[in-house]
């Protein structure tokens, strides 16, 4: 039955294509989204991102575990998890040693066993590949060694970003990252925390992703 | 009108029209809505090179659908999306069941997906014994009511708190309330574990890109990252039209979309899904489907005209537009698809017997073309409906083209034709007009006109007897 829809499909679309005539016009203008001055990316992204209830903070490649540290203990957050073998590992472990209640819980192993661990943290931790300063957007790929579920199940999503990875518009995310040469299984824009306005136009953070999403720059 | 349609237009737009409570709800929700997009959209001419560019690469795209939709399969297929086709609903619910048959399961999770009610598909697997929970909230609340959406964005659009409260009392046992806070965390309570231990779960698509076979998500509550990311296995069901051809199409297709949907610059999420979970990642579902939906999408095609109703990216926005939609709301449309969008998509695929009626459910006022993001041209696909229904059958390309066509008016037009070609005729029925015509019985056409208007008073004499007599006064 399969094929047989396929090919009928495929033939009448053909067909289609024939009598439904098909002469697009060019286009004698082309949209691009707005540039922004690369001193100026930051502030952008912090602005957008914080209109949609993101905390962004920032940080230097020297402290940002101090500040981490600082986020963790007033929010008295217990149970962390993240990608053992991220860039930030090893900085991560070394901030817990000195400062202690939290515990530490690296996902290594798959969703299934991993699954009611995962489903009870409350705050999960991920790099990023970058971010995006029109629209105040994070931009994620994650791997083996940061999986997917990482910044979706934790009520609290904190996400590492480097100042020199954020680009201007998406277009330019796409073009300078070479997005297309090669897709990962999945690839994922974050803008703000998990919100629904499903109930009279109400807007309400944290339906089912984290309730909240703190995004620690970089620089 | 056809007599043999089930579905009555009038009398749903009657009932719609004296709920005063749907109407004060969806009026204050659209208002919101409009207000947002407009803020979004700040500058007119920015807009219109976005919009010509998204007509561009949707139109371009269809020009090259059956081309594209074969690199999709292949490109899906290369990088382990299993790929099915699906010529009616009946197929694509056979294909969503057997997959589930094939894992033994039970237990369904949605993200939100239009076509899946297209095809009535949570019907269709309740009677199979499978459990289709939807996980959007406003799916979620008219599920719970046993209601179908009112609007493609917003589905519990037409409900205000105390109503939801109420479903969630009623429905749910928890305690009445209505605080929205509260009434979001029982849904994330109860769908946080329907996620956790779902079989298999289930999602629409927004864009499909052909170049690198990726299905492109877009939300803000995170249950379709949930849907796609936690159960073993995704399936995820497209309409044919939604392919595009490359990356570089995106950014004005998104910012369009999401602005007009919700008159949000970007959704929260916006999810990029080229495979299964690959060998060494540790989550993501074994197994991906995506199901490609024909359902008469192919026939639109066909015609240079009607095609255009293949550009939609079900943003919603002519619904929200809308003067008839904002004061009848959706479930009046009795259809899948209800507004400016649903009364040219409807008559189509379910023929012009059926849902011919819609086409005549508005005032040609052109709202909807002025902010369709896509530049679809509503309002002459809207006559180019009604002339089907009326034109002799076999003349037109839509199902059940001439149902509407009716003797009387046919010989109604032929007398006035006959009347506005001979001039003695003419000044005959003037004459008669303006002695007699305020004793013209208000039967048929006339009352259904004149329930809701003045009856027009004949002027004694024309003007081109006062002017014979009297002399043109003014130079």
């Amino acid at each position: 039955m399969n094929s047989n829809a396929r090919s009928r499909i495929l033939d009448r679309l053909q067909s289609a294509s024939r009598s439904g005539g098909g002469y697009v016009p060019e286009l004698e203008r082309s949209w691009h989204a707005a540039p922004v001055k690369p001193s100026e990316r930051v502030e952008l992204l912090k602005q957008r991102m914080e209109l949609v209830r993101t905390e962004v903070r920032m940080a230097r490649q020297d402290n940002w575990g101090v500040l981490l540290g600082e986020l963790l203990a007033s929010r008295r957050i217990q149970t962390v998890a993240y990608g053992a073998e991220a860039w930030f590992g090893d900085g991560l472990r070394r901030m817990v040693r000195n400062d202690n209640p939290l515990e530490l819980l690296p996902y290594a192993a798959d969703i299934e066993e991993f699954r009611d661990t995962l489903f009870n943290v409350e705050a999960g931790i991920t790099g990023t590949r970058g971010g995006i300063a029109e629209n105040g957007t994070l931009i994620l790929w994650p791997d083996a060694v940061e999986p997917r579920l990482l910044s979706l199940v934790p009520p609290i999503h904190i996400a590492l970003l480097r100042a020199d990875a954020i680009y201007a518009t998406l277009e330019e995310a796409m073009r300078e990252m070479g997005w297309g040469a090669e897709m990962p299984s999945n690839a994922l824009l974050i803008s703000g925390p998990s919100k629904t306005a499903d109930i009279e136009m109400t807007l309400a953070f944290g339906v089912h992703g984290p309730k909240e999403l703190i995004v620690i720059v970089i620089e | 009108m056809p007599k043999h349609s089930t579905f009555d237009f009038k009398a749903h737009a009657r009932a719609a029209l004296a709920d005063g409570l749907m109407r004060a709800n969806v009026r204050s929700a659209l208002d919101g809505l409009r207000a947002k997009r407009l803020a979004v959209f700040p500058d007119a001419d920015e807009l219109e090179v976005m919009r010509k560019q998204a007509e561009f690469s949707k139109r371009r795209a269809l020009v090259r659908l059956p081309e594209l939709l074969e690199q999709l399969e292949r490109k899906c297929s290369e990088n382990g999306i299993i790929v099915h086709w699906a010529e009616t609903k009946e197929e694509g619910n056979a294909i969503v069941l057997d997959i589930m048959r094939a894992h033994g399961a039970t237990r369904l999770v949605k993200g939100k997906s239009m076509v899946s009610e297209e095809m009535h598909l949570n019907a269709f697997l309740q009677e199979h014994g499978i459990e289709a929970l939807e996980t959007d909230l406003g799916e979620f609340i008219i599920q719970l009511n046993n209601e179908p959406p009112s609007h493609i964005i917003v589905p519990a659009v037409h409900k205000n708190r105390q109503q939801i409260g109420k479903i969630f009392h009623d429905r749910l046992g928890t305690p009445f309330i209505e605080d929205v806070e509260k009434l979001n965390a029982i849904a994330r309570t109860i769908l946080r574990e329907k996620f956790r231990n779902a079989e298999v779960g289930l999602s629409g698509v927004n864009f499909a890109v052909a170049e690198t076979g990726t299905l492109v998500l877009v939300e803000n509550e995170g249950n379709g990252r949930m849907c796609t990311t936690v159960p073993p296995v995704h399936i995820a069901l497209m309409g044919l039209e939604k392919v595009i051809e490359k990356l570089d199409d995106l950014p004005p297709l998104l910012r369009l979309l999401t602005g007009s949907a919700t008159g949000q610059r970007v959704t929260t999420y916006v999810n990029f899904i080229s495979s299964p979970r690959k060998e060494g990642e540790k989550d993501g579902p074994r197994e991906v489907h995506l199901v490609i939906l024909d359902n008469g999408r192919s026939s639109m095609l066909a015609d240079h005209e009607l095609r255009h109703t293949l550009q939609c990216i079900r943003c919603g926005t002519c619904l929200n537009h809308c003067p008839v939609y904002v004061r009848i709301g959706g479930h009046a449309y009795g259809s899948t698809y209800p507004g400016p969008i649903g009364s040219i998509l409807m008559p189509q695929l379910d023929g012009l017997k059926e849902k011919g009626e819609l086409a005549v459910a508005s005032s040609l006022c052109g709202a909807c073309e002025e902010v369709c993001p896509v530049r679809i041209p509503i309002p002459a696909i809207l006559r180019r409906l009604r002339e089907e229904s009326n034109e002799p059958a076999g003349t037109g390309v839509v199902l059940d083209n001439g149902c509407s066509r009716s003797m009387l008016e046919v010989a109604a037009w032929k007398g006035w034709q006959m009347l506005n070609t001979s001039p003695r005729l003419y000044a005959f029925a003037l004459r008669f007009l303006g002695r007699f015509g305020h004793l013209l019985p208000a039967v048929g056409p006339l009352k259904a006109w004149t329930n809701v208007r003045t009856k027009p008073h004949f002027a004694r004499k024309s003007l081109q007897q006062l002017a014979r007599e009297e002399g043109v006064r003014h130079e």
